[in-house]
């Protein structure tokens, strides 16, 4: 059952950029080695935290977007609870939210169609229509 | 005879009010007598908009009316605006959001918390 997650960690702010290299490429192996995927890595940088974590007022988030099992990430997860430059870190589940969102998204697209074609078809047709096509939207 | 009474009847009422209140509801008021002096219903026919003192906005849900599908814990200047000085999350009572958006509001919420994008309680220091 191939899933797919998205992994935000903070690491310490005053951590070298070399070392933070390191530590990406040491965990896209570990992910690879427990047969999942690394989709995406997005550096966000540096930033104020909104509370203190570990004495730290700013860290740097890193996002990886992974696709794998449950047994990836708690690979994953354990990995990140040992190494000792990440202060914080959130692991969430999007592949059901994504498709909820396609489908919205399809709908819509479709709704425009709909709502498109019929205008310049038939003179009828606009009084009716009208309040069909807004009943649809604010559902 | 009977609309000049109740024409008559809410001025001889006037004076027994306190001063504060007086001079507004009767500038409104009459009105709403002369206008609705042709048919009883007038007056009775929007009693909401003539009984309410102050229009209240009706509030609508922003990820509705904006068509806001994707409520994510990252966007933490979206779900700020849901969240109060003292980093509570605001109840819908107030902001006017709709059930369904709210309960996806208050998860993102609290994931963004969890990775300190926003604050537990208090101001994001």
């Amino acid at each position: 059952m191939n899933r797919t997650y998205e992994l935000m960690f903070i690491v310490r702010p005053d951590m070298v950029d070399e070392d933070l290299d390191k530590l990406i490429a040491n965990l896209e192996s570990t992910v690879t080695s427990a047969a999942g995927t690394v989709k995406n890595v997005d550096r966000m940088g540096k930033r104020r935290l909104a509370y203190t974590v570990r004495k730290f007022r700013e860290g740097v988030y890193i996002l990886m977007t992974i696709e794998g099992t449950g047994t990836v990430i708690h690979e994953l997860e354990r990995r990140l609870r040992v190494t000792e430059q990440v202060i914080k870190f959130l692991t969430v589940r999007i592949d059901e939210e994504q498709k909820r969102l396609e489908k919205i998204k399809k709908l819509r697209d479709a709704k425009k169609k709909v709502s498109a074609q019929p205008a310049p078809a038939a003179e009828e047709a606009p009084a009716v229509e009208p309040p069909a096509a807004e009943t649809p939207a604010t559902a | 005879m009977t609309d000049e009474t109740k024409a008559a009847a809410p001025v001889s009422e006037r004076p027994s009010r306190p001063p504060g209140d007086g001079p507004r509801s009767g500038g409104d008021r009459p009105r709403f007598g002369s206008g609705g002096g042709g048919g009883r219903s007038g007056p009775g026919g929007p009693p909401r908009e003539g009984g309410r003192k102050f229009f209240r906005r009706k509030k609508v849900c922003k990820f509705c009316t904006e068509k806001i599908a994707d409520i994510n814990y990252k966007d933490y200047r979206l779900l700020g605006q849901f969240v109060a000085e003292s980093g509570k999350i605001v109840p819908r009572r107030l902001t006017g959001v709709c059930s369904p958006h709210q309960h996806r509001l208050a998860s993102a919420i609290k994931q963004a918390r969890n990775i300190a994008l926003l604050p537990f309680a208090g101001r994001a220091s």
